[in-house]
């Protein structure tokens, strides 16, 4: 320990913020980690000069081929936008439905039974690592082509994060009322309407919302192997090289999809 | 008629962890009596009272209520019990985002089917006893306000409303007054103390302010490392009897002050 009386009159000891064995190790791990990146860069050949050569290639595609937008095909990407909205919309809700009482499952603060809510929550750790594009595919070969398997891989999709990010509001709530409940006899059913259910209503909604957001935008992606709404005429149209068709549906999916989120984003500030 | 007796017999509490939280307990508490446990923190004054509606269950002895061994209760008996013991919590323990008369209404589920309770369909006479409850001290007006806009004091009588409101024969308090002011603390242990007479309620409240716990008990009952080293009635409790129950001199900070009467 530095003697402060002995360095009365002499100068100060200095003192540094940081100790100097952990400015060593902060800075091996950031040049592990730029390591890493060019690892990466050469792996990939992702070089800054093929981005500077690709520029006028994409300029001119833009300006030859993307524009004018065929205006004339805007009835057909509306259909088709509004088959993307109610795959989203159709899919969110069965998922909230699922997920609401499977969240108080993957609760521990509800679940008091150990294996079982591990075993819960493991299930939906497992759920959550598959992607939506390769659950599109097997909801395609289920029931073929069409919107159908679009919501079927939508609602699975969303019911793995709606139930993560539910049962962990639930896990965080105030005790309290779920002890008064417990307290006065009320059963679980009990305790769940009227300790849980009004201390994570707010957070909820907000979620779902949310989860609507994602799933316009994952049903577009969805589209491309077939599985309904604004991706499939989108690929369609780009294998036919109609690029002013494209211009349209990538023009009108931005329109839509920022407007979504406007609206939604707004909802949830005041749920909060 | 109804009798509400509390009897501990022998009773003791060993928590998972080996601590021993209740020493060999003997106590007899009377129908209608207003007791108040005192003792040092970490006494047993919590894990005392919350035996009595099995919060927490004693491994040893038996505690009975109208000469029924409750430590034996199981599922549906132990929520038939704690329909009949209401509780009252220091943190209130309300819903913030819920009216009042929601949260008192929370007080009847024990008495009310899980699918009515789950839709909100509660006996209209159910509801104007519970709107009489908050009557009774002083808030009714405010029945239709969110809890989260209520101060402490009114906070806390909305929980002795939910109490009352589930007709209970018995009311537990762990330290009901220990977030609020002094003067509110006075106001709120006169209500509780006050509803308690008028529906012969037998009551045990933890406080750890003396002055407070002479002023308003019937009985002292004090607690020192899990057992009982005092149990008197009022009259025969000095500052003396104190400084035995928690086993040095009384300091100021034992003494909440600031009475209003
Ligand atoms: N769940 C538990 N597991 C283990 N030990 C516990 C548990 N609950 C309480 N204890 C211990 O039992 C003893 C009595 O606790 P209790 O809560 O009854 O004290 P108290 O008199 O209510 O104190 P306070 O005035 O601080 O509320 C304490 O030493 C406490 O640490
Ligand atoms: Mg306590």
């Amino acid at each position: 320990m530095p003697n402060l009386e002995k360095n009365h009159d002499s100068a100060p000891t200095r003192y540094p913020l940081t100790p100097k064995g952990f400015k060593w190790y902060i800075g091996s791990v950031l040049l592990a980690v730029l390591g890493l990146y060019v690892l990466s860069a050469y792996q990939t050949q992702a070089f800054p000069d093929r981005v500077i050569e690709g520029l006028p290639i994409m300029f001119y595609f833009v300006v030859e081929d993307l524009w004018p937008p065929n205006w004339g095909y805007l009835p057909r990407v509306a259909m088709s936008l509004l088959e993307t909205w109610n795959m989203a919309l159709f899919s969110t809700t069965l998922a909230a439905v699922a997920a609401l009482p499977l969240s108080f499952l993957a609760a521990s603060n509800i679940n008091k039974n150990p294996l079982f809510y591990q075993a819960i929550r493991n299930a939906f750790n497992l759920l959550r690592t598959i992607p939506e594009i390769i659950l599109a595919v097997v909801f395609v070969a289920l029931v073929s082509i069409g919107a159908v398997s679009g919501i079927l891989a939508l609602t699975v999709f969303s019911l793995g994060i709606l139930a993560k990010l539910i049962s962990e509001t639930i896990e965080a709530i105030d005790p309290g009322p779920l002890e008064a409940v417990r307290a006065s006899g009320g059963n679980v059913f009990q305790v769940i309407t009227y300790g849980v259910m009004p201390q994570i209503l707010p957070q909820f909604a907000s979620y779902t919302l949310y989860v609507l957001e994602i799933n316009v935008k994952a049903s577009v992606v969805l589209g491309f192997v077939g599985a309904g709404g604004i991706g499939i005429i989108l690929r369609q149209q780009l294998n036919m090289f109609n690029y002013d068709n494209v211009a349209t549906i990538i023009f009108m999916t931005f329109l839509t999809i920022t407007i979504i989120d406007l609206v939604s984003n707004r909802v949830r500030e005041r749920l909060e | 008629m109804v009798t509400r007796v509390i009897e501990f017999k022998n009773v003791s509490l060993v928590y998972p962890n080996g601590h021993q939280g209740l020493k060999n307990i003997n106590l007899k508490i009377n129908d209608g009596e207003f007791v108040v446990v005192v003792g040092m923190s970490g006494a047993g004054k919590s894990t005392l009272i919350r035996s009595i509606n099995r919060m927490v269950t004693p491994t040893e002895g038996e505690l009975l209520i109208d000469n029924e061994n409750i430590l034996s209760y199981k599922e549906k008996h132990l929520r038939k019990l704690r329909t009949e013991v209401g509780m009252i919590f220091q943190n209130y323990n309300l819903v913030k985002r819920m009216s009042v008369l929601r949260n008192v209404m929370a007080g009847r589920l024990g008495h009310t089917g899980t699918l009515r309770s789950m839709l909100g369909l509660f006996p209209q006479e159910d509801l104007q006893m519970a709107m009489g409850n908050l009557n009774r001290v002083g808030i009714q007006e405010k029945a239709y306000v969110r809890a989260d806009q209520l101060s402490g004091g009114q906070q806390q009588r909305v929980s002795i409303a939910r109490v009352l409101t589930q007709q209970p024969k018995v009311i537990l308090a762990d330290e009901p007054v220990a977030s609020l002011d002094p003067p509110t603390s006075h106001k709120v242990m006169k209500d509780l103390r006050r509803v308690s007479k008028e529906d012969n309620l037998t009551t045990l409240v933890n406080l750890h302010f003396i002055d407070m716990a002479q002023e308003y008990a019937d009985r002292i009952i004090g607690l020192r490392d899990g057992e009982v080293v005092f149990d008197g009635p009022i009259d025969q409790v000095s500052e003396k009897t104190f400084e035995e129950i928690y086993g040095r001199p009384i300091k100021e900070d034992d003494l909440l002050g600031g009475d209003e009467s």
